[in-house]
């Protein structure tokens, strides 16, 4: 088999004394969802960040379609295909749904340095846009602005304002955050739906989504990739449920 | 898009189009509503930065102050053929914005404002030591710019329509290039600048477009100005006037070029108007200022849309 889609290999990053990030190496297929779990504060946001390019690693290489993009500012990674979407959801608050997915469609089609025609106007940006929103199931409320938008519905957003961009992998940073179980099941039929056709990194915290998704699942503590496997695999593991499993099922 | 945005600018520019013949036709009415177009002008043009981009620029004189020199230093040598003079002044200004907002655009926030200011400054401080030009006492210029050697522009009437038509350009230009796919792209920037980088957008480059596209309409205004008064002087580069415009664009509001036209117009007009009733003017117009930042959260612009 070719190169994987996005390749770690050994990742360091410190923030002073605190490591963050120890070592970590780690693939991504083209077509999976590759579940990323561990407890809060292990360093998963971190390592996304890292990724994105939002952060430079201290170490270690980041490989993405076969190429260095560890030195890539954030913006070339994303031309490249590697979208994002932000734990705290990050959209343009006055710009309607419709818009925030538009400017992703932009930002990938032709030069934004066109001065004249109205972008609102671009049939074939705002297409695009709201096949985007559909896909998420956010079309009905196309013309909200985001900030009149639910919680849950300002993450469809902007898992749509990610589509829209046409990445060849995902990097979703708990995208059921703060959902309610409703729009949790939805976005988890979403997922599935998405999860064939781009590669999909997937940071979450809901096990019943980690487990219904991913085909494989990476487990990180304390900066470390303690474990990697299938979700079957993953729940078996000694070493995993005395880190982070035994005390969620605990709760749970 | 609401009505307002395009309604309420054409009653202004018709408003503006028909004053001469509507008893504002002496030459000081003229004298003061060509000053007034002049700085709705620079406004517009600083409304792109600051409501379009986020850009807080406090050293918007300067790009006036640069356009109205460059005519200055072409009068000096005797050239004041409009086709020259034109493209000096808006070149000119054009450098002088791709230079500073170069170094300016890398820095955001406070820092922004400081930087601009800086520069403005030197601008100032420059100004003032070109002896040739009469340092701090100012240069009057030999005549006023002529187009194709005919001195149309002496006439008040022709002043005042070539003003407007400016202005008329101006407030079309800032407003197509806010909707457009560039205007996006910095109002999205403005907003959230991490989100446009997540999308593969680097704000920079837009951002120092708009500073330069802002610079060069300064300065045609800065070439109108210098026209107007056929007197130039370093004050015009002084930080106070870049305050003055700042104070303009907030005053007419944000939501687009209209806000700053009115604002400007508001400005320029309310502050005559108070120094013909006292010499103590300044002492009601500053208050007036404050509580209309206080009060007037959507700026004019918002007050009548609402109405
Ligand atoms: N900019 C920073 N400076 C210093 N420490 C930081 C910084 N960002 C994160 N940290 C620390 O790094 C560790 C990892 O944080 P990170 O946000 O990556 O965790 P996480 O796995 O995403 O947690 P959660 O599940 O709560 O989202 C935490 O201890 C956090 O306090
Ligand atoms: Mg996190």
């Amino acid at each position: 088999m070719a190169e994987p889609l996005l390749e770690l290999r050994g990742l360091n990053k410190s923030f002073g004394g605190l490591r963050v990030t120890e070592n970590v190496s780690l693939t991504l297929e083209a077509g999976e969802i590759h579940a990323l779990i561990g407890p809060n504060g292990a360093g998963k946001t971190t390592l996304i960040q890292q990724i994105s390019g939002a952060l430079a690693p201290d170490s270690g290489e980041i490989r993405f379609l076969g190429e260095d993009v560890t030195r890539l500012s954030m913006a070339r990674r994303a031309r490249r295909g590697l979208a994002r979407s932000f734990q705290i959801t990050s959209v343009i608050p006055s710009f309607s749904a419709l818009e925030n997915a538009a400017l992703a469609v932009q930002a990938r089609s032709g030069s934004s340095f066109r001065f004249f025609r109205p972008a609102a106007r671009e049939a074939a940006l705002n297409e695009a846009a709201m096949a985007a929103l559909e896909e998420v199931g956010l079309a009905p409320r196309a013309h909200l602005p985001a900030a009149a938008l639910s919680h849950g519905e300002r993450r469809q957003l902007e898992l749509a304002i990610a589509l829209a961009m046409r990445p060849r992998a995902l990097l979703l940073d708990e995208p059921l955050a703060g959902t309610g179980p409703e729009e949790a099941e939805r976005l988890i039929r979403i997922l599935r739906g998405l999860g064939a056709r781009y590669g999909i990194l997937l940071v979450e915290h809901d096990m019943r989504a980690v487990f219904a998704l991913a085909q494989r699942v990476s487990v990180l503590a304390q900066g470390r990739v303690i474990a990697t496997g299938s979700p079957a695999g993953i729940r078996a593991d000694p070493v995993v449920r005395a880190a982070y499993l035994g005390e969620e099922e605990g709760e749970g | 898009m609401t009505w307002r945005d395009a309604a309420l600018p054409a009653g202004v520019f018709a408003a503006l189009a028909l004053a001469p013949f509507l008893g504002f036709g002496q030459s000081h009415s003229l004298t003061l509503l060509a000053r007034a177009m002049i700085f709705a002008m620079a406004a517009i043009s600083l409304m792109l930065l600051v409501g379009g981009a986020g850009l807080v620029s406090l050293g918007h004189a300067a790009m006036m102050g640069v356009g109205a020199y460059a005519v200055v230093v072409l009068d000096h040598a005797r050239i004041t053929e409009a086709w020259a003079v034109l493209p000096a002044g808006v070149g000119a200004t054009a450098l002088f914005a791709l230079a500073t907002g170069a170094i300016a655009i890398r820095t955001s926030g406070v820092h922004f404002i400081m930087i601009t200011l800086a520069f403005g400054q030197m601008a100032f401080f420059t100004a003032s030591s070109l002896a040739l030009f009469g340092g701090d006492d100012g240069y009057t210029l030999y005549g006023r710019t002529e187009i194709f050697g005919a001195r149309l522009l002496e006439d008040r009437l022709a002043f005042h329509f070539a003003c407007l038509f400016c202005l008329v350009a101006a407030w079309a230009l800032v407003r197509a290039l806010l909707a457009s796919r560039f205007g996006r792209v910095l109002r999205a920037a403005r907003e959230n600048e991490t989100r446009v980088r997540a999308l593969g957008l680097e704000p920079y480059p837009y951002r120092l477009a708009a500073y330069v596209i802002a610079g060069a309409i300064g300065g045609l205004a800065g070439v109108l100005l210098a026209n107007a008064t056929e007197f130039v002087a370093p004050a015009y580069l002084a930080w106070q006037r870049s305050g003055d415009l700042l104070f303009m664009v907030i005053l007419g509001g944000l939501a687009g070029p209209h806000g700053a036209l009115l604002g400007a117009l508001a400005f320029v007009l309310v502050e005559e108007w108070l120094a013909t009733l006292t010499e103590h003017w300044r002492l009601i117009f500053g208050p007036l200022l404050i509580l209309c930042v206080l009060f007037l959260r959507g700026g004019i612009a918002g007050l009548l849309g609402r109405g």
